[in-house]
């Protein structure tokens, strides 16, 4: 019988759509918006694969009636009809559409779609769609007429981590919107415990980005932190070193695209030696002809460090051009790790902390294992006592600038991947570095290392609750009643010392 | 005991020639070019343009900068990287009355300021309260950066913070005061900070008459720092401060404590960058947080190093030769400006120690020693 309709119904109008019952399209055809709404959801419930393409038609204004006429839709009938698509595209083959339709489901699912998502739910293999299909039946489920059915609604949902279901299940728990006590009950035990995931998740990603701004807060501070303990010299062009290895990062781009494009993601691997080098390479030049002039003279180094840094930044405006140049991410650092449905960390910050950790393990290595870490720590604990035993102080103090400089070509690596690369690009990172080296103490690595990652996390804590530039004010304005407390960072160096 | 009056010292401080050079810069500032600018048709040789007065009286402004910066570093050894907070501190405190009297010639026609009317704001913030007063304002342009210095001075002192630490913490508050300022919500503009003023005490402030009384206040006021610093460095107390800059420890054994020494003339400095501020707002048009970034509060370090440390003239010829040659570059060649900035910085801590007076007194010395040679 309904074969025969269908034939018939296509031989009478050619532009109607195949495949649909008329009972429906007569209901489709409908003056009352109700009507229309009670077939689109006969559809949705259907799970025929006809029925997206009506539904479809219906919604792009091409569907006809059986007189040919246009089926006219208001916004309220589209958005069931929205509803509706997702709810069939739930049967799709291709499993991403499918997980695409259950996200866009779950985010609205309301009763009526309860008995598509059961059906779903048992045709699914996925997990992470069957999970999402889950959480979509039992938010459909949770307003059902028997309050058994809510209950196991409300326990289903417990599993979530979605701050919407926190949400519902708040409203579940009161006593306005549930009549029965044991529903409420178990809406509210599932809520706390939505509740304590989300804050869990909340606090990791909080964590997470705390982490990643003190990984680059101590690729920035790094370097300055050697060069300061060493020398006792302020570096003000220091931000200027990290430009330079952002803007070899920039270089290396260009080459691979120009002459390498097969290779092009592996451009940043090739950027860091480069940038090292080429950071070092002007280091070792401010020091050979204006640092090495100002010994024993910190105030005038850090003024002419600063007319150092205000010549390299026109210096890169003249040679690149004053806008921001663009440096992409290779894909293998783009995307992000979901450990939670609200919770996403973005690839390239991890890439990030596990490079600033690699510069770190390097720079220790390099301090605590070699000949020249040696010298280096020896000229930082007592210059003249170093001298005494043979130390070559000039020549530590060469190596180790450009060794900080160097360091800071590397974090400047790392910042092109996440910050604007732009000749001002440094301007912004030298008072926070300088904090971290005051914060740590001269010449410490640890401290550098814990004032990074401790500056980092506290900024990202106090920037939930006061947003970010209060949380700035309030980090400097620790930071300098600390050092009324600690003069010499959290990590002194222990010995005698005789001022003046 | 028999001591000199204060007034005899006062005057005996500064010497014949400095009062003469005083008096023919007071003759120069105070009655010259006014008269230039005012009674010299516009046309004539001779007649001195708004332009001309307004950039001189902006480095006016700077040179009393200058030489309070002159006074911390160039007496006491103490490298701030925190005067532009308080030159933009005492701005902001005149600038609040400058706002004030705009009055309902806002381009909102309301009683509040335009950015607060922007911000939907229904009523003046209680730290508005008397900025309508011009006594009050004047007292703010006093109190609020000398107050501010002192506080964070007697904090940082007293835990014997010094060189390019305590320096890079001037720093990070001046940082830290400048993200607060360039929030909407501190009530002070934001980023666009104050502008659009329409007159000080009821006279219109763009007119040549108010041009040339505010360039004539920044002279006087030029004039009495460079007296009260001459005194100062001349004292008893300005010598115990340099003995502070020249070994802080001896200081200390020989029984004097240098915490207040320091905070004194710290705070001192901070004052008189405040006046120069309120003095510098209505002659430039605007004061935004821009004042307060780190790259103008070293910049005042480089007019000091570049006319010479520890001389009171030096920072002043400092001042304007850096800034002067600022208004040439950012004309002339613009690009150029940066790469002349950074080299002079360079130079001058490189090959030019004392700067421009260090400079000329080398060698004036030279040419007496071949004078004696030849004799």
């Amino acid at each position: 019988m309904r074969h025969f309709l269908l034939a018939l119904f296509c031989c009478l109008s050619l532009h109607a759509v195949a495949g649909v019952d008329t009972a429906v399209l007569k209901q489709l055809a409908s003056e009352e918006s109700d009507d229309k709404i009670a077939a689109i959801q006969k559809l949705a419930r259907s799970a025929d694969p006809d029925a997206i393409k009506t539904l479809h038609d219906l919604a792009e204004g091409t569907l006809k009636d059986d007189k040919g006429e246009d089926i006219t839709v208001n916004n309220r009938v589209r958005r069931e009809i929205d509803a509706a698509l997702a709810a069939l595209r739930l049967f799709d083959a291709d499993p991403v559409a499918r997980l695409s339709a259950a996200k866009e489901v779950a985010a609205n699912a309301d009763a009526s779609m309860a008995p598509v998502l059961a059906k779903a739910l048992a045709k699914e293999s996925d997990p992470k769609i069957k999970g999402l299909l889950a959480e979509a039946h039992a938010l459909a489920t949770l307003k059902d007429a028997k309050p058994e059915v809510r209950i196991a609604a409300a326990k289903a949902l417990a599993s979530s981590a979605d701050p919407n279901i926190k949400a519902v299940l708040k409203a579940q728990s009161e006593e306005a919107n549930e009549a029965e006590s044991l529903v409420r009950r178990a809406a509210f035990q599932s809520y706390l415990e939505v509740k304590d995931r989300l804050t869990l998740a909340e606090t990791v990603g909080k964590i997470f980005s705390g982490l990643s701004l003190g990984s680059i807060l101590l690729l920035a501070a790094l370097g300055l932190a050697i060069t300061y303990g060493v020398m006792g010299v302020i570096n003000m062009a220091h931000g200027e070193l990290l430009m330079i290895g952002a803007y070899a990062t920039f270089g290396m781009q260009t080459l691979f695209r120009n002459h390498l494009p097969d290779y092009l993601d592996w451009y940043l691997l090739a950027a860091v030696p480069v940038a090292f080098f080429a950071a070092a390479g002007v280091g070792v030049l401010l020091e050979r002809t204006v640092i090495r002039w100002l010994y024993g003279r910190p105030l005038e180094t850090l003024l002419a460090t600063w007319g150092l840094s205000l010549m390299l930044i026109q210096a890169a405006r003249v040679l690149f051009g004053a806008q921001n140049v663009e440096v992409a991410n290779p894909s293998w650092m783009s995307g992000g790790l979901e450990i939670l449905p609200s919770i996403v960390l973005p690839l390239n910050r991890i890439v990030i902390v596990g490079f600033s950790l690699f510069v770190l393990a390097l720079v220790w290595a390099l301090m605590n294992k070699t000949r020249l870490g040696m010298f280096v720590r020896a000229v930082t604990q007592n210059r003249p006592m170093a001298g005494c035993v043979g130390v070559p102080t000039t020549r530590i103090d060469t190596v180790a600038f450009a060794l900080g400089a160097g360091i800071a070509g590397l974090g400047g690596v790392a910042l092109s991947q996440i910050a604007n690369v732009g000749p001002d690009m440094g301007q912004g990172y030298i008072v926070d570095s300088f904090m971290v080296v005051v914060l740590g103490g001269v010449g410490q690595l640890a401290g550098a290392v814990w004032a990074a990652l401790g500056l980092g996390i506290v900024s990202k804590f106090l920037e939930s609750w006061a947003g970010a530039v209060i949380a700035k004010i309030v980090v400097l304005v620790f930071i300098i009643v600390f050092i009324q407390k600690r003069p010499q960072g959290l990590f002194a160096l222990k010995g005698r010392f005789v001022e003046n | 005991m028999n001591r000199t009056p204060f007034i005899v010292r006062f005057l005996q401080a500064t010497p014949k020639s400095g009062w003469i050079s005083l008096a023919v810069f007071a003759l120069l500032t105070l009655v010259i070019i006014p008269v230039l600018h005012l009674a010299v048709a516009e046309g004539s040789a001779f007649h001195v343009s708004s332009y001309v007065v307004t950039l001189v009286g902006k480095i006016l402004c700077y040179a009393i900068v200058a030489v309070a910066m002159d006074l911390i570093w160039g007496y006491a050894g103490i490298l701030s990287l925190g005067h532009g907070l308080f030159f933009a501190l005492g701005g902001y405190a005149f600038g609040m009355y400058l706002m004030r009297q705009i009055g309902r010639d806002g381009s909102y026609k309301a009683d509040l300021p335009d950015f607060m009317v922007f911000l939907d704001w229904k009523e003046l913030p209680w730290y508005w309260t008397g900025s309508d007063s011009f006594i009050w304002a004047a007292v703010l342009v006093l109190v609020v950066p000398a107050l501010v210095a002192f506080a964070f001075g007697f904090f940082a002192f007293r835990s014997r913070i010094k060189g390019v630490y305590f320096s890079i913490i001037t720093q990070a508050m001046t940082f830290a005061a400048m993200l607060l300022f360039f929030r909407n919500e501190t009530g002070f503009g934001g980023n666009n900070g104050f502008t659009d003023f329409k007159r000080i005490l009821g006279h219109s402030i763009t007119s040549p008459e108010m041009r040339v009384t505010l360039f004539g206040l920044s002279a006087l006021m030029l004039m009495a720092t460079l007296v009260l610093g001459r005194y100062i460095v001349t004292s008893k107390f300005g010598r115990v401060l340099a003995a502070i800059r020249d070994a802080e420890s001896r200081v200390m054994f020989l029984g004097y404590n240098p915490l207040y020494y320091k905070l004194a003339i710290w705070t001192l400095s901070a004052l008189l960058c405040g006046i120069a501020g309120a003095l510098y707002v209505p002659q430039v048009g605007i004061i935004n947080p821009g004042e307060m970034s780190t790259a103008n509060s070293i910049e005042i370090a480089i007019w000091v190093a570049v006319g010479g440390r520890a001389t009171l003239i030096g920072p002043v010829i400092g001042a304007a030769i850096v800034n002067l040659s600022k208004s040439f570059f950012t004309q002339a060649f613009p690009e150029y400006w940066l790469f002349f900035l950074g080299a002079l910085f360079v130079v001058v801590t490189l090959w030019l120690p004392n700067g421009v007076v260090g400079l000329w007194q080398q060698m004036r010395q030279q040419m007496q020693q071949k004078r004696r040679a030849k004799a």
